[in-house]
């Protein structure tokens, strides 16, 4: 029944929008077809045929976008709504039991902090060395070991990362031998390993964001700082006034891409320190699996919702803000 | 007054010089940064047993001996890789497991990928933007949120524990036709309409321009895809149950304690394919991030 139904509303939706595009009437482009009516082929118009073009070509990404993840979203906001055995409408129940749940919210507050400190830092870090290297004039060896981070697998630096980490291993014996007194800690089982995530995270991304930041940097016009050069602007004001504007763009980006990259963290999470680790990295991907482990679904699809929620406030807060977007899109 | 002049223009050269040779030594020590991990991971993969018991027993779940780290082994040796390549054969299953999930997968996204790009970058079809925000939103939420609506789907099909089940929901990834539309995008209009009109029909100017000329944006998606498939983890350790269909990732996540001191050699392996791949298209990754491949 359940899977009917979801089929059911998806062809409804789609046939509404089929006839949507067929009742569109574009007077000022339906010139041509006219003009061209003493043919035998039927010409269409130059937007029909776009949207013919448009849709055709994306038909083979769009029908698995909607299989694998529309469609059956719909199914999993819809659980997200109703009692365990997905029957009854429960309201805002599972909401509720969500909020009371310990780990849910321990999940959810250090995700949290989790991005609120590695975004601001990974964005201003990336940011400096990309006005560095573009101040050297493009150090070209630099940008090329710069993206090596995301080649290499996380499970195979995870050993190495051990050798650094791990009691007595190297990065203890190096504060050791700066401060001249046996350290002896454990990074990664500890509250230290909060600490240790934040690093990874930067190590493998800060290159990719610096050549993100690069590009913006490089397609600021050169006449802007000639002429503010003339006017007697600093270094500050042109930074100030003529860079941070330009660059508005690429940070959303950056600021994008950053965040989706942050979620891989939990890779080396779960590789550093399982599938339990010290509670100041318990993330909620963690939560996710232990629910997905005792085949929750309830749980799963209540907090899938809820973040997909967060998702798109995110996405209409950040990126767009109500700022229209017209004839090309900024994808 | 001349004087001050020329002596403060020296000055400033000379912070200049300063300057510019400070930062080359900070990049420097930053590249040593990300290249030692690397290096000590490859040197250790040549180490005899003994030493690597006596190095790093603590990191390979052996002993809880302080670390005693080398960058260069005593004497080489293929020990490690001998015991990985030809005494285990678990290895060389999960080799080809990887290798067959991330080369299809690769695959797929970019045959169902390059058509919708260049559809989101160059045809001004209706309904584009509502499209693209919907990608875009996909993009944006993690694995975690999207596992449970192609679980469902999977269940539904009988995939799961399957080879596909980590496949196909790889493939319509938004992030590959994100990076490949930005790339069209910048793609030169008069360049466009050039190839309009010498002839060419719409999915001309694709293949003959598009393809051609977004090829360092076509290249970075398909390295990030790669690298992003053959590290991923979460996937097949939602999707598949059965060891016999695991990827090498999630069998180097077991390995400590398990393979000894041949856990190097191995992990050295799983490295080489995507570091091989990226000294390949290196130029043209940085060219596809920087967005400055495309040129008239």
């Amino acid at each position: 029944m359940v899977g009917r139904s979801r089929v059911a509303r998806g062809m409804v939706g789609r046939s509404r929008a089929a006839r949507g595009r067929a009742g569109q009437n574009r007077p000022g482009w339906s010139g041509a077809a006219q003009v061209s009516a003493g043919q035998n082929r039927p010409i269409l118009s130059r937007a029909a045929r776009q949207n013919r073009l448009g849709l055709l070509l994306l038909a083979p990404s769009l029908t698995g976008v909607l299989l694998f993840y529309k469609i059956p979203f719909i199914d999993v906001a819809r659980r997200s709504f109703c009692d365990a055995m997905g029957r009854r409408f429960a309201g805002l129940a599972n909401f509720r039991q969500l909020a009371d749940d310990q780990a849910f919210r321990l999940a959810l507050t250090n995700t949290v902090r989790y991005e609120l400190v590695c975004l601001p830092l990974l964005l201003a870090l990336s940011l400096l060395l990309a006005l560095l290297v573009w101040k050297l004039g493009g150090a070209h060896g630099f940008c090329g070991t710069a993206v090596l981070p995301l080649a290499l697998p996380s499970a195979s630096m995870v050993l190495v990362w051990q050798i650094f980490l791990c009691r007595q291993g190297v990065l203890d014996q190096l504060l050791g031998s700066v401060t001249a007194q046996p350290w002896e800690r454990d990074w990664v089982h500890g509250p230290w390993a909060f600490g240790v995530l934040v690093a990874a995270y930067l190590w493998k991304n800060t290159g990719y964001d610096m050549l993100l930041w690069l590009s913006g940097l490089r397609a600021v016009p050169e006449q802007l700082y000639e002429a503010a050069r003339i006017d007697g602007a600093g270094a500050l004001d042109r930074f100030r006034y003529i860079t941070v504007p330009c660059l508005k763009g690429t940070a959303r980006l950056v600021l994008m891409l950053s965040l989706i990259n942050s979620f891989q963290v939990f890779r080396e999470a779960f590789l550093l320190a399982g599938s339990y680790p010290d509670e100041s990295i318990y993330l909620l991907w963690h939560l996710f699996g232990h629910w997905s482990a005792a085949m929750d679904v309830q749980k799963m699809c209540t907090a899938a919702f809820l973040l997909a929620a967060a998702g798109a406030a995110v996405q209409w807060c950040c990126l767009w803000g109500g700022e229209k977007v017209r004839g090309r899109i900024e994808m | 007054m001349w004087r001050k002049g020329r002596c403060c223009r020296g000055l400033k050269k000379m912070q200049r010089k300063v300057f510019r040779s400070a930062g080359h030594c900070l990049l420097a020590a930053l590249s040593l940064l990300i290249q030692i991990p690397v290096l000590l991971l490859v040197t250790a993969s040549f180490m005899p047993k003994d030493e690597l018991l006596y190095r790093y027993a603590q990191p390979l779940g052996m002993g809880a001996a302080a670390v005693r780290a080398a960058l260069i082994p005593t004497y080489l040796t293929l020990e490690g890789y001998g015991q990985v390549l030809l005494r285990s054969r678990g290895f060389f299953v999960m080799f080809w497991n990887t290798c067959l999930q991330t080369g299809l997968l690769v695959l797929g996204q970019m045959a169902v990928g390059i058509p919708g790009a260049w559809a989101f970058a160059q045809v001004p079809f209706r309904g584009r933007d509502k499209l693209a925000r919907l990608y875009i939103l996909l993009m944006l939420l993690p694995f975690q949120v999207t596992e449970v609506s192609a679980y469902l789907v999977l269940d539904r099909l009988g995939l799961l524990d399957t080879h596909l089940a980590v496949i196909l929901p790889g493939i319509w990834s938004a992030f590959p036709v994100f990076i490949m539309s930005r790339f069209f995008q910048a793609i030169p209009r008069a360049m466009l309409e050039a190839a309009r009109l010498d002839g060419a029909g719409e999915l001309g100017v694709l293949l003959k321009v598009g393809i051609p000329v977004g090829k360092p944006g076509i290249v970075t998606a398909w390295m990030l895809g790669f690298f992003e498939s053959w590290n991923n983890i979460e996937r097949p350790l939602a999707y598949i149950k059965d060891p016999a269909l695991w990827p090498l990732s999630l069998y180097l996540s077991k390995i400590r304690g398990q393979q000894g001191a041949a856990a190097f050699a191995a992990c050295a392996i799983a490295m080489v394919v995507p570091v091989l791949f990226y000294l390949n298209g290196q130029e043209e990754l940085e060219q596809g991030i920087c967005l400055d491949g495309v040129k008239e």
